[in-house]
């Protein structure tokens, strides 16, 4: 990944020994699989889903090389696209509201390569399909034009895909996560074969999988599989070992991938599938537990590891693994060391079952937050607060780690877009956030160029929200806990109340102007209180978001600059944040000014939308549910890139934000630089922001903005729009 | 080792014809890449396996366009596995007929379907003629490294 990663991860950087399995019906691509995963040596374990016994045999005995060839019930592994990663912050919200809230543990949900889409199709979809697609598939159809056969300019869109992807991941967390994992891993690992078992059912494979919890590292299987479908596998895996699944097939429709995603697939890879991304997978594995890791983790040590990581670099060399993160990432090879203090408690955890953090205990939980004060939050507060009896002060402990880290990564990702002092201003409503936002995004700030490209999408989140103030009728329950508080960066579509019922969420509504690339969207650079973004998740964007909020934090902060014109493009996605329900109009994408209205006021409603928005805040770290609401599939990119809140210069800015939207929004335009920091998580959003909004005003510029996504992902939100140009990111490696 | 050249020189002609009349694409690139000494004859194993997975599809696949009326979802369903299948070793027109033919599927066009069907059924015996010729001559060659050193 040229842009911003690291240099491409090669494979000296493939912790070896990752034990993978693979699960497919295919026989040949099983066994290709199975060769590739060695090369990268991975122990590969392979399942065969649905042959016939002899078949079982036959293959293995094909595969000389094979270790431990299991009969025809191993499994294979499943290669999910790398851009789950987009996906899961963009995806998280079609419908994906339970998955990601149940899984935000996992998170680590892959989408990619929604190769051969049509945007058409895509539109024709589902709302949340719609939405999703839009964001996300459609400017990958786009950009495979309209040859969706031609597996090298699949491969090309999966790369760049899944570069995209990584980019995303290179937010805060992720960044750090991988880079950090990397060096310790090969330590780690050592360099054992990799393990071939191959699998002819998929029922074989689950029981395989329940024999030997800790017997593998990460599951790859085909979505198509004779005796049970592959999304099911994926479910049963997640749910009962917790191992990130990543699904393949040779269909990269827009709807299976947000299957796939919504099933908590880490990752969805397109056959064919190049070695490339085979050897990637294991940083879904670590990523994994990065996460679990870092929930336990304290914040410190998280700022520690991005200090560590600015000096990494791309060269994932950087051995920066501090030991905490380290003993986190230590693959099952070392089983003591694995889980190390820090591990074992989220290793023990994971084995105890998990709470699932729906959107409503979410937002209770944010709702106790935001009343007790960020700073002064604790557990044992929260849980008294939140007074839901089964809930451990464990839980909510974890929770709350997670959140913080959400926070904190959306300050980063605003500090980093560009506008470095605002970020600091943003006092996300969450006080605490807004340190770490600025620890970290001092810290952050050396990497990305991509994560600040990328994230620019994931600042907004919390921003956005306070646009709609207006709009967020009700929802916007979180709106106060919304940053606004802090950082009234909310998208300063805050606009005088009047305009915010029009536009419903962040003033942008729909009127994002595309195009305009005023709207700052890198304004989130201030630190947009990435926290109202999570608190507007949560909220579901409920946020009523008091355009007062806006106001303030415009004249807080600095307009970056409009920079980022990352412009609303944000897709519509909308509010991402929030409520983003009206983002999931699927017309959103279409006048800017339409969906986002309707974003926000169905936004708010953030239940349902929340699930559009890949939350967003799943961003990698936390899942937080607060990205749920934006659900609403639609605008899923949106919410992210809707973190445009708050762009709070309004001066500055973009004002031009040319959202077009209509009256309402000129006063937003100017507050409205949107930021479009979407949170970091929302990659997705990213490619949305490229996608000037007026792109999104046609829906076939969907499909645009996928691209536009990647390509301002990657280079800074330069609207490529030309997908044609968006390069391949074969190596789509996270770390880059 | 003049024949041997000679075998040689035939062989990569045989391999570029493939790709350049469009049956094969990178794929096949990659899995000849995949090869190796530890799995000398790779690249057959794969085509060999493909074959007999896709050969019964497009059984399937015919008796299924027998009957009337057609069922779609189901034709689409075993071409979607016979896409999957055909992407594997990279070929190309074969693939590009499938998705043609899912398209079909998704219209409801069953005339489209039939057509493309004959169309994808003859390249795919062809590719696989020719591919069976090319691994027969390749065996004959034997191991490329070692061989084609010219003296």
């Amino acid at each position: 990944m040229e842009n911003g990663f690291s240099s491409p991860r090669n494979d000296t950087f493939n912790p070896a020994g990752l034990r993978v399995l693979v699960v497919d019906d295919d026989l040949a691509w099983l066994k290709i699989l199975e060769k590739m995963l060695k090369k990268c040596s991975y122990e590969v374990i392979v399942m065969i889903i649905g042959k016939q016994f002899s078949h079982g045999s036959m293959f293995a005995s094909s595969c000389s090389y094979t270790k431990g060839l299991l009969e025809t019930s191993k499994w294979m592994h499943f290669i999910a696209c790398a851009s789950v990663f987009l996906l899961y912050d963009v995806v998280l919200f079609l419908k994906l509201k339970h998955f990601a809230l149940a899984r935000h543990v996992r998170h680590l949900i892959i989408f990619r390569a929604w190769l051969g889409l049509r945007t058409r199709k895509i539109l024709n979809g589902g709302l949340e399909l719609l939405n999703f697609s839009k964001h996300f598939a459609s400017s990958l159809t786009a950009f495979v034009s309209v040859n969706p056969c031609n597996p090298i300019k699949q491969n090309q869109v999966a790369s760049e895909i899944f570069e995209l992807d990584i980019m995303l991941m290179n937010g805060p967390l992720m960044w750090y996560s991988t880079i950090l994992i990397s060096p310790r891993i090969s330590l780690v690992l050592g360099g054992s074969d990799i393990e071939v078992t191959t699998c002819g059912l998929a029922r074989d494979a689950l029981s395989l999988l329940r024999e030997r919890k800790d017997g593998y590292d990460i599951v790859i299987s085909d979505v198509n599989m004779p005796d049970m479908d592959g999304f099911k596998l994926l479910e049963h895996v997640g749910l009962e070992m917790d191992l990130p699944v990543i699904m393949m097939s040779v269909d990269g429709e827009t709807s299976r991938v947000m299957k796939g995603v919504q099933h908590g697939a880490c990752d969805y890879l397109l056959k064919p599938i190049r070695m490339k991304e085979l050897r990637n997978i294991w940083q879904h594995v670590f990523r994994k537990k990065i996460h679990e890791v870092r929930d336990i983790e304290n914040i410190e040590g998280f700022e520690s590891i991005h200090m560590t990581r600015s000096g990494s670099d791309q060269s994932v060399d950087g051995p920066l693994l501090t030991g905490e993160d380290l003993t986190s990432v230590r693959k099952r090879k070392d089983a003591e060391n694995r889980h190390d203090d820090r591990d074992c408690g989220d290793a023990s955890s994971t084995k105890k079952a998990r709470v699932v953090w729906s959107i409503d205990l979410h937002q209770k939980f944010v709702k106790a937050v935001n009343q007790i004060g960020f700073d002064k939050v604790g557990p044992k507060k929260i849980l008294d607060l939140m007074n839901v009896p089964w809930l451990t002060r464990e839980n909510v402990a974890s929770h709350l780690q997670k959140y913080r880290l959400y926070l904190t990564r959306l300050q980063k990702d605003e500090l980093k877009t560009s506008v470095g002092g605002i970020k600091q201003k943003d006092s996300p409503s969450k006080d605490s956030a807004a340190s770490f936002g600025i620890q970290n995004s001092i810290t952050v700030h050396h990497h990305n160029d991509v994560s600040n490209g990328g994230y620019r999408f994931s600042r907004s989140n919390s921003v956005v929200q306070n646009v709609d103030a207006k709009s967020l009728e009700g929802d916007v329950k979180g709106i106060d806990t919304i940053p606004v508080t802090g950082h009234k960066r909310v998208l300063t579509v805050d606009i005088p109340n009047s305009h915010k019922a029009r536009c419903s969420q962040i003033g942008f509504n729909g009127s994002f102007v595309p195009g305009h690339s005023d709207v700052n969207f890198t304004s989130f650079d201030s630190a947009i209180p990435t926290q109202p973004w999570s608190e507007v998740s949560e909220t579901q964007f409920q946020h009523e978001h008091k355009p007062l909020r806006l106001e303030n934090d415009f004249t807080q902060l600095p307009l970056p600059g409009p920079r980022h014109h990352i412009q609303v493009d944000c897709i519509q996605s909308g509010p991402s944040a929030s409520s983003k329900p009206s983002v999931v109009d699927k017309d959103n994408l279409k006048p800017f000014d339409c969906t986002y209205k309707s974003n926000y006021p169905n936004a708010i409603p953030i239940g349902s939308a929340v699930d559009t928005f890949p939350v967003q805040t799943t961003s990698p770290i936390v899942n937080h549910q607060p990205f749920e609401p934006i659900a609403r599939t639609t605008s899923s990119m949106k919410s992210q890139g809707l973190n445009l809140s708050c762009i709070p210069d309004l001066e500055a800015a973009q004002r031009n934000i040319n959202w077009g939207v209509g009256s309402s929004l000129t006063s937003l335009d100017e507050d409205l630089q949107l930021c479009w920091l979407q949170g970091d998580c929302f990659a997705m959003n990213l490619g949305l922001q490229d996608i000037n909004f007026s792109e999104y005003n046609d829906p076939a510029l969907n499909s645009e903005v996928p691209f536009h996504l990647y390509d301002t992902m990657r280079f800074d939100y330069e609207h490529y729009y030309d997908p044609t140009e968006c390069p391949i990111i074969d190596q789509g490696l996270f770390i880059a | 080792m003049e024949r041997n050249q000679q075998l040689r020189r035939q062989l990569a002609s045989m391999r570029q014809s493939l790709f350049d009349q469009g049956h094969l694409d990178e794929q096949f690139i990659l899995l000849e890449e995949l090869q190796d000494d530890a799995n000398p004859n790779f690249v057959e194993e794969v085509v060999t396996l493909h074959y007999r997975d896709s050969a019964r599809l497009i059984t399937t696949i015919e008796r299924a366009l027998e009957k009337s009326p057609l069922d779609f979802n189901k034709l689409d369903g075993y071409m979607h596995q016979f896409k999957g299948s055909s992407t594997s070793i990279g070929a190309k027109k074969v693939k590009a007929e499938s998705t043609q033919f899912r398209e079909y599927c998704e219209a409801g066009n069953g005339e489209g379907c039939l057509k493309t069907f004959q169309l994808l059924k003859r390249d795919y015996a062809t590719l696989r003629r020719k591919l069976e010729a090319y691994f027969q001559l390749a065996r004959q060659a034997g191991p490329n490294e070692i061989a084609c050193r010219p003296k």
